[in-house]
């Protein structure tokens, strides 16, 4: 026999896409120094990556946003893409993306993305950068997590962690089955959310359901910006004394035009609040094209609820799909 | 104006406020004790964080002090929201008469070098200017306060600083710069502030401390934590030097 195949201890990075980064599930207990939670914005779709490649649920992936990296594997090596449907070739080959694919040293290219703007890749081993705060996630504001706390460029190395990479392979392995997170919702419902109780903004949580709004270019892993007939903001609802914010609250500057805040939200805000888009469909927001026009519906407590456990639940079923399917092999 | 402090008893105290719960998230509650910015409520926040954090619920994921509200986070796949909500209920009540108790509890006090003026302060003179000072009066002014980190937020390891003296207060750039070194210590309205890390910001820069606010690899990573109490000492160039702090400035 020859030697052992060689280790595939990282990945470089040829080109970067247009703004990849290193995220798992992100951080908790350190929101009292400033420093949000971060993460994937689908931690849906970073779970189920890493449970396809026969990783822990916390392990890093990269999240891919509008366009994809190309990435040079020095050994063989297993991964997986899931979430926005892009083109993924090897060596110039198309592959199916949303399973396990056992794939030869090569080069692993993601393209522009179909519909939706975000998708993650998780590769056997997970990326083994240096953990910060307890994550591994990229903090893009506060500069660190990740790669040296900013978005991938090209030349890098993505250092990989122990895992189980094919041993032989000449070409690459693809299953015939594949998973669709989303099987079973309707892409077209109106996003969700709980309105504020406050009387000062009533009329206008109530209005913000009321009409489409338009996903402005300038949002990203802080906030969907949302653009529109502008909301009046009561004057007893202005200059508020800052308090604490989180992913999904729903914020109104003075222009009107409302703020949802994602995964890399800050920890505390002024502007006055309209509520909370529910958990349930906050991985949707991370899907929303510039320029796309979104509906909101108002629902209760109960419903936010509901929707909260039957997403877990599709979850955890497709999660021991994939356990199974692995270990049948 | 009554005064919540430490010596009032119960009965001279005023009603207390009911604290508001509202669904930050599907995994955090906020509870609103107060709707301003006042040095007692901001104790009783503290007092109140610090009781929960002190019991360690397993299922408690994050505590945010603000100047009047703290959010807690919780893990909703280990506890109900209502479950938690009892619980933060009955240690408000037990906190009831925190107000003694916050101000006996004994706050850290963080010493914190400034260099004030020229290239550390690039607001100086245009703010003594505004506030009919003299720079060096402004500077003995602003040092001599007694601060309090009311709450951190905007960026990790960025210090709301209550306690400054409202003759000092100043309006927030019209256009806020691209760029402020990290270090700089900053007035915006009432409050005073540390950018921790270089960007943008529209705060009146006033000077800058060579000490290093927020590192995510040092144990702790926060300088500050809030809570604290903070005293500023104007140092010179030279001994900013010293300090060890990188010389880059903001650029005016």
């Amino acid at each position: 026999m020859t030697a052992a195949a060689p280790r595939n201890e990282w990945i470089e990075v040829i080109a970067p896409g247009a703004l990849s980064c290193v995220q798992d599930l992100g951080r908790s207990g350190w929101r009292h120094l400033g420093v949000g939670r971060g993460g994937a914005l689908d931690p849906r779709c970073a779970r189920l990556a890493n449970a396809l490649v026969g990783n822990p649920a916390e392990a890093a992936v990269l999240e891919l946003t509008l366009h994809g990296p190309t990435l040079r594997l020095r050994a063989p090596t297993r991964l997986a893409l899931l979430g926005a449907p892009c083109e993924l070739r090897f060596d110039g080959r198309p592959l199916p993306a949303a399973r396990p694919l056992e794939l030869p040293a090569g080069t692993v290219s993601i393209g522009g993305m179909r519909a939706g703007v975000r998708a993650w890749l998780a590769v056997a081993g997970g990326f083994a950068v240096e953990a910060a705060l307890g994550s591994r996630a990229t903090d893009l504001r506060g500069g660190f997590g990740g790669l040296d706390g900013r978005a991938l460029r090209a030349g890098d190395r993505l250092p990989l962690g122990p895992g189980r990479p094919p041993q032989r392979i000449d070409a690459p392995r693809v299953p015939g089955w594949w998973i669709d997170p989303d099987a079973g919702l309707d892409p077209h419902a109106p996003i969700r959310y709980v309105a504020t109780a406050a009387p000062a903004l009533a009329a206008a949580a109530q209005r913000f359901g009321d009409s489409g709004w338009r996903v402005d270019p300038a949002s990203n892993r802080q906030g969907l910006r949302l653009g529109g007939e502008a909301l009046e903001t009561p004057a007893a609802a202005g200059a508020g004394v800052s308090e604490p914010v989180a992913p999904g609250t729903l914020q109104l500057p003075a222009d009107g035009q409302p703020i949802v805040l994602l995964a890399d939200a800050q920890t505390v805000g002024g502007y006055p609040r309209l509520g909370r888009v529910i958990a349930a469909d906050l991985p949707r927001l991370a899907q929303a094209r510039p320029n796309a026009k979104l509906y909101f519906r108002a629902c209760g407590e109960d419903e936010a609820r509901d929707a909260r456990r039957r997403m877990q639940a599709d979850t955890a079923r497709l999660h021991w799909a994939i356990v199974d399917r692995l270990g049948g092999r | 104006m009554n005064d919540p402090g430490a010596n009032a008893s119960a009965a001279e105290r005023p009603p207390r406020e009911a604290v508001e719960f509202e669904a930050l998230a599907d995994d955090a509650w906020l509870l609103r004790l107060g709707e301003r910015i006042d040095e007692a409520l901001n104790a009783r926040v503290h007092a109140l964080a610090a009781r929960v954090r002190a019991q360690a619920p397993p299922w408690l994921r994050d505590l945010v002090p603000a100047y009047a509200s703290l959010a807690v986070f919780f893990d909703a796949q280990a506890i109900e929201a209502d479950a938690v909500r009892a619980w933060l209920l009955r240690q408000c009540g037990e906190t009831a008469g925190g107000d003694r108790r916050a101000a006996a509890a004994p706050a850290r006090i963080v010493e914190i070098p400034v260099a004030y003026g020229g290239e550390f302060g690039p607001d100086l003179d245009e703010a003594a200017a505004q506030l009919g000072l003299t720079a060096a009066q402004l500077v003995e002014r602003h040092s001599g306060g007694d601060y309090r980190v009311a709450m951190i937020g905007f960026a990790p390891g960025f210090p709301y600083l209550s306690g400054l003296d409202p003759a000092l207060a100043l309006p927030r750039l019209a256009t806020p710069r691209t760029q402020v070194a990290a270090g700089s210590v900053a007035i915006g309205g009432a409050q005073t502030g540390i950018y921790p890390r270089p960007g943008p910001g529209g705060w009146r820069l006033l000077g800058r401390t060579p000490l290093r606010l927020f590192d995510a690899l040092r144990e702790p990573p926060s300088l500050l934590q809030p809570g604290d109490r903070v005293r500023l000492r104007a140092i010179g160039a030279d001994e900013f030097r010293s300090l060890g702090a990188p010389a880059q400035a903001t650029p005016a």
